[in-house]
């Protein structure tokens, strides 16, 4: 949908801006560019974001929990086979990684990566397509791949951070979870450059947890874009290759942040002095 | 492309849909997995203990026919036995029926003999009294002989 008014870059930035929303001057508003968005602050939503994670979210456990609810324990059927085979999967990760016992662990590897799978998956809809929609709807904006966001990303790697101290916490105690933090490698002497090295090591968890999965997914986005800017009838000999070449990104990020949040959590439950 | 409170609402979701799946999801999918699972096992243990009861009764059949076989031998063995003991006791009783038949043929030969010589005597005496009484040229009164006559007959 390159317009003759638009040029290259504001095309690119028009697609980068999500639909930004919040109270502004006593009244419920949406950002029309990038500094109407900032100047918003901390207290706004991104509503394309949240609506689309939330919307495959429910799809997710809609989907799932139908199963669920009509699980057989004789011969599965098409979808059950289908779910049995995603969820054997993730149960197999988890006891290759995990190495404790906890009823959290796979089913937060499951949502993990289904979650995450289905919002890498919105990358491979045409950049142009929902833009328009939401265009012709009377709205300005609207990123479709919620972790092109960093918010989603740093969003789930805080859950992920919050479950990881909770445990390290719940099966060390706090006096050990604080004593691992600052005795180790090097003794009660080298404290300050245990605390130094030990919460590097912890906050640098979350941290390549959300900035993988967004920089990975924000570049895929970003070449998608950059192809959509040539002409219409050379654009499918690149982005074909790269949708295909995406599919096993969206699946490949998906598994690292799953698998990562198992190890992580198989890190918090391990005691070591 | 600013951090703002989508973070939170991204994390508040994150943690619903943990929460759900780890409470309505997982679970019974995986019951009916352990179940499935406990299923085939048992399944398949139940097959392995047909095989076991299946070769335990092919020994059996076996066992069995071999004692038949066995029964057979000494049943046949037994006949074989019976019929020589029979065959032996018809043979002596054919003997001991032979040799009664010999020894009353050979009475009744006596008998004939004796009869035979009897009769031969009387004619002997016939024939000596027609001699005599031809020698002699008259007629001897064989009643007034006839003692003298018997004690001649006793003599020979």
């Amino acid at each position: 949908m390159t317009s003759e008014a638009l040029t290259s870059s504001d095309y690119i930035r028009h697609h980068l801006q999500n639909l930004t929303c919040g109270f502004q001057e006593g009244h419920f508003h949406c950002a029309h560019n990038a500094e109407e968005a900032k100047a918003m602050g901390f207290c706004a939503l991104n509503i394309d974001t949240l609506g689309v994670s939330l919307i495959l979210g429910l799809v997710f456990l809609f989907f799932f929990h139908r199963v669920a609810k009509s699980v057989a324990q004789g011969v599965p059927g098409g979808s059950q086979n289908f779910i049995e085979w995603v969820i054997e999967f993730i149960d197999n990760s988890v006891r290759g990684s995990f190495s404790g016992r906890s009823a959290l662990v796979a089913p937060l590897a499951l949502t993990v990566f289904i979650w995450i799978f289905l919002m890498n998956l919105m990358d491979l809809i045409p950049v142009d397509y929902i833009p328009f929609v939401a265009e012709q709807m009377g709205v300005g904006h609207f990123k479709v791949v919620p972790s092109t966001d960093p918010n989603a990303t740093i969003g789930m790697a805080i859950g992920v951070f919050f479950l990881v101290v909770f445990y390290s916490v719940k099966i060390k105690g706090l006096g050990g979870f604080i004593g691992e933090l600052t005795l180790q490698p090097f003794g009660k002497f080298g404290l300050p450059v245990n605390i130094f090295l030990e919460g590097v090591n912890l906050i640098a968890k979350p941290i390549s947890l959300a900035l993988r999965l967004f920089g990975n997914m924000y570049a895929g986005e970003m070449i998608f874009i950059l192809i959509a800017l040539l002409p219409w009838y050379v654009q499918w000999t690149l982005s074909l290759p790269w949708a295909i070449f995406h599919i096993l990104i969206v699946t490949l990020q998906a598994f690292i942040f799953m698998t990562l949040t198992i190890v992580y959590l198989d890190m918090a439950h391990q005691e070591h002095h | 492309m600013n951090i703002n409170a989508t973070l939170l609402g991204q994390t508040l979701m994150f943690a619903m849909f943990v929460w759900f799946c780890m409470k309505f999801v997982w679970p019974p999918i995986m019951a009916a997995l352990d179940a499935r699972k406990k299923q085939i096992a048992d399944g398949l243990a139940a097959a392995e203990r047909g095989r076991h009861d299946l070769e335990l009764a092919a020994k059996r059949s076996a066992e069995v026919i071999r004692e038949a076989k066995e029964k057979a031998a000494d049943v046949i063995a037994l006949g074989d036995k019976r019929a020589s003991e029979i065959i032996e006791e018809a043979k002596a009783q054919a003997k001991l029926e032979g040799e009664r038949i010999v020894a009353a043929a050979r009475a009744e030969i006596d008998q004939e003999v004796f009869r035979a010589k009897e009769q031969l005597r009387t004619q002997v005496s016939a024939i000596a009294l027609s001699g005599a009484s031809k020698i002699l040229g008259r007629e001897i009164d064989a009643k007034a002989h006839n003692d003298l006559l018997e004690k001649l007959v006793a003599e020979i």
